[in-house]
């Protein structure tokens, strides 16, 4: 039995990644598994740093493995456009420790 | 199966779900599965100054290996309920 929640309603929109690793991935969803490995497109990595603004570094099509995977979020376009990145400083995010 | 069940009867309340990186997030329950990933909409970033990686993110799924905590309101916790259903797992495995 899995109901419950699925990424499904999330397939085709541009979502937020945040992986063990303390890495933030933007991309679009395009599939994805029981695993939670997903097919990220248009994708792009957020790098923040306390002594400069955000980085993005263009990705391209990925697959995430899903044991890397911390939180899939869906990002609201309208939020994000607001977000001054180049003003944005933050310590990068902490690794999953188990 | 036991949490499984509980959570799903949690579904609609404000929790608060620290993980592993010691991120926190503040939201309300949308959904649980098998795995006990989460799904959570409305969600905020406990500590929003030190962590702006989620600004523009209001609803996310949180993979259970990655869940540290689940932090409950106290109304949400029926002691006598999650006592019993623990009493009966423990016996039938």
């Amino acid at each position: 039995m899995s109901g419950g929640p699925g990424l499904e309603s999330l397939v085709d929109q541009t979502i937020s990644v945040i992986t063990n690793d303390g890495r933030n991935i933007v991309g679009i969803l395009k599939g994805f598994d029981q695993a939670t490995n997903i097919i990220l497109d248009e994708s792009h990595e957020r790098v923040y740093s306390t002594k400069e603004g955000v980085q993005q570094l263009v990705l391209g099509l990925y697959i995430i493995r899903g044991d890397n995977i911390s939180i899939v979020g869906e990002l609201d376009e309208e939020l994000d456009a607001n977000l001054d990145l180049s003003k944005l400083r933050a310590h990068p995010l902490k690794p999953v420790i188990h | 199966m036991l949490f499984f069940s509980y959570f799903k009867d949690l579904v609609g309340r404000e929790v608060t779900v620290e993980l592993k990186n010691d991120l926190a997030i503040r939201g309300t329950l949308h959904s649980v599965d098998q795995y006990l990933n989460i799904k959570l909409e409305n969600t905020r970033v406990v500590d929003q100054e030190n962590y702006p990686h989620m600004l523009s993110v209001r609803n996310c799924f949180i993979r259970g290996s990655v869940v540290r905590y689940v932090q409950l309101p106290p109304e949400g916790v029926d002691i006598e309920l999650l006592h019993d259903a623990t009493r009966r797992e423990a016996r039938g495995g």
